[in-house]
């Protein structure tokens, strides 16, 4: 029973990390339509901002979150309007632009910071275990799985009860019509891709306690968040947290009862095998076309 | 004199067989001056300092660089200087062989100081054997190799466990929980250090692989919860290091009862995982950064004044300085004109210096090296505290896992 309980909540804390990177994924991807394989580069700014701003102005990492939403939101911001907004309708090319931009920013921190493995302080408040339910987990783990959480709730909020989100979903619905009603679709896109970014930093800063941060620490979650967010279906935000609940769980129990190696390789073929039979993912939302 | 069709074949024929001795031999001069000539020595210095491994494979070339200027500095190799053409093969096998190729053909080089992981190596060892050339190999690896073109000058698997894995067994306990990368070192290591356990009549609980950069350790972290192992036994590599080190810090499991016994976390992965979360833990290795000794003092001195105070030496950055310089004792035995790889290797058999760990000696029989084991472990400042030396020097066994192999100077021996 122990052993069940403490492989729930490693999968829900795996969960939590992979719904993390997926979320700006998957707004940037269901809002805008654009392919961004640059998104494993925003985590990884994301993390060496951590760092920075630990190293060189001695900053905690939960006072420099705001900082680091912000520093990587206005990086995605400046791509948007240098790169990508000329490519809305050319999906395909955002694939080699995105992928472009992603080693630009691989080797720029490679040649300013440099290429060694770095690691950011964990907060001391949050650095030992807790029990829960008779369960040792780390408190850092917890503290990742509330901040998921919450920032799945404010993403859900900004897109349903504000007038950025009516305006985002109508964009997403049909941007001509959209804009005809006055709507500046060019600064929602550009807005929601800042948003989308700013998202995958936190994510980077907030993994970079249990992780290495290295230049090229991003290329391993982007292939985890396209999973998540194919699996989840596109433009559906329910579908992200599901998708990354299951395959979060299915990870963490096949590799408690075989290994990570099997695991890995498992859950691939699982994704690919229902995306066969499911190509909209498990949670399409339903469009007039 | 009358000039006949038949005379001018004749004496053109004559020319010519004139010409055809006379040309091997200025090529025979040529090529002889090639390898010492205008009182230049060339090697090739091949790491890479792009891509994955550079974080590590840099801190080799610095060592490598650094032994090659003192030597020079020092008047070189009887009033010859090594000149170093460094090339970066960008942590690719193939870039590395091709590479190779380069050094050993285009540049004439008579020995070549390279490689951190074993596949680079097994990727430029067909080079040096087609052409007989020598490659210094720096690096503790997997042993199972026996190569006339190579001098390794690391560990292999019986100089890291014979006195580690009894020392953990007498001091923790005897069921060990063996975690690596999934590929041929740590699968080696723990093939080796299998054979041990079973003589000490002590249990592995647990085998496991992870896939290379592998960074979520959470199942892992539990699976150690469940089992609670004496022992950690982890030949984790790279990037992944970190992670394993830092999620165990951050569960809160307590390196006092269930320590990691690493034969791969030197001064430089303790770097980059933080003091905090390394500390408590065991390494094993002929080398750590604190040795107290001049010849370590010395090495440790110029290292840190020649690339920055914030550098680290560490177990594999050691054998690469020393390396050049068993390079040179060997080459000071030869006349200029019979400086070749051959010849070089032939010199290097045998040959003994006091390195920064201790005084170390190239094996005749198999061009490994006698080294000093010592386990470590690491403090809250991020060095090691070395709690034990061996007795005495240990011999390489490349082939100690596999009794019916040895490894001698005519090649692989089975029994």
């Amino acid at each position: 029973m122990d052993v069940v309980l403490s492989q729930l909540m490693t999968g829900l804390s795996l969960a939590s990390i992979l719904l993390l990177v997926a979320l700006g994924l998957a707004i940037i991807y269901g809002a805008t339509g654009v392919i961004n394989l640059a998104h494993g580069e925003f985590v990884m700014l994301g993390a060496y901002s951590a760092w920075a701003l630990q190293t060189f102005l001695g900053l905690g990492l939960i006072e420099s979150l705001v900082a680091i939403f912000a520093i990587v939101a206005a990086f995605g911001w400046v791509i948007e309007r240098i790169v990508i907004r000329h490519l809305y309708h050319r999906p395909l090319d955002t694939i080699l632009a995105t992928w472009g931009i992603g080693i630009i920013a691989q080797q720029a921190i490679r040649l300013t910071v440099g290429g060694e493995l770095r690691y950011v302080e964990m907060p001391k408040a949050l650095s030992s275990s807790v029990s829960v339910l008779g369960v040792e987990t780390s408190a850092f783990r917890i503290f990742i799985l509330f901040v998921a959480a919450a920032l799945f709730i404010l993403t859900w909020y900004l897109m349903f009860r504000t007038s950025l989100g009516i305006k985002l979903r109508a964009v997403m619905q049909n941007r001509e019509v959209a804009s005809c009603f006055g709507i500046n679709s060019d600064r929602v896109y550009s807005m929601t891709f800042a948003y989308g970014a700013g998202l995958a930093g936190l994510a980077g800063a907030l993994v970079s306690p249990l992780k290495s941060v290295s230049p090229e620490m991003g290329t391993t979650y982007v292939v985890d968040a396209f999973m998540v967010v194919v699996l989840g279906g596109v433009e559906s935000l329910i579908g992200t947290v599901a998708s990354s609940v299951i395959i979060g769980e299915m990870t963490g129990f096949l590799a408690f009862f075989s290994n990570d190696t099997i695991a890995k390789a498992v859950v691939l073929l699982a994704v690919v095998v229902l995306i066969r039979f499911r190509p909209q993912g498990l949670f399409a939302t339903k469009l007039r076309s | 004199m009358k000039f006949t069709r038949r005379g001018f074949l004749q004496g053109t024929v004559g020319a010519g067989a004139v010409a055809a001795t006379g040309f091997p031999h200025i090529w025979i001069k040529d090529s002889s001056l090639a390898r010492a000539a205008d009182g230049e020595i060339k090697v090739g210095v091949l790491f890479s300092l792009t891509g994955t491994t550079a974080i590590i494979e840099e801190s080799l070339n610095k060592a490598a660089v650094m032994a090659i200027e003192e030597i020079n500095d020092a008047g070189g190799i009887n009033g010859m200087k090594i000149v170093p053409i460094i090339e970066d093969p960008a942590s690719d096998p193939a870039t590395f062989a091709e590479k190779a190729r380069k050094l050993v053909l285009g540049d004439k080089c008579v020995s070549v100081f390279g490689s951190y992981t074993s596949a680079s190596r097994k990727a430029v060892l067909p080079v040096f054997e087609k052409r007989d050339n020598l490659y210094w190999y720096p690096t503790l690896y997997e042993g199972r190799e026996c190569s006339k073109n190579v001098i390794y000058t690391g560990a292999v698997p019986n100089q890291q466990q014979d006195d580690f894995v009894p020392w953990l067994v007498e001091n923790f306990g005897k069921r060990w929980y063996l975690i690596g990368s999934n590929y041929i070192y740590p699968k080696e290591e723990n093939n080796y250090c299998k054979k041990l356990l079973g003589e000490l009549g002590a249990e592995v609980v647990d085998e496991e692989y992870v896939p290379l950069g592998h960074s979520e350790f959470s199942s892992v972290i539990n699976k150690f919860r469940n089992e609670k192992p004496d022992v950690i036994f982890s030949t984790v590599v790279g990037d992944s290091v970190v992670a394993l080190h830092r999620q165990y810090h951050a569960a809160g499991l307590d390196p006092q009862t269930m320590p990691m016994a690493s034969l791969t976390t030197s001064e430089n992965e303790v770097a980059a995982m933080g003091a905090d979360a390394a500390a408590g833990h065991f390494t094993s290795a002929p080398y750590f950064m604190v040795w107290d000794s001049p010849e370590n003092q010395k090495f440790v001195d110029a290292y840190l004044s020649r690339w920055g105070g914030d550098k680290v030496t560490h177990f594999v950055s050691e054998p690469t300085y020393f390396q050049v310089y068993l390079f040179k004792q060997a080459v000071e035995q030869l006349a200029a004109s019979d400086i070749d790889p051959t010849t070089i290797r032939e010199a290097v058999k045998g040959q003994e210096m006091i390195a920064p760990q201790g005084k170390v000696k190239i094996e005749s029989s198999n061009l490994h090296t006698w080294l000093w084991p010592k386990i470590g472990q690491c403090q809250d400042d991020g060095q090691f505290k070395i709690l034990q030396q061996s007795s005495d020097w240990l011999e390489p066994i490349p082939y100690k896992a596999y009794e019916n192999q040895v490894c001698t100077e005519e090649g692989l021996k089975e029994t």
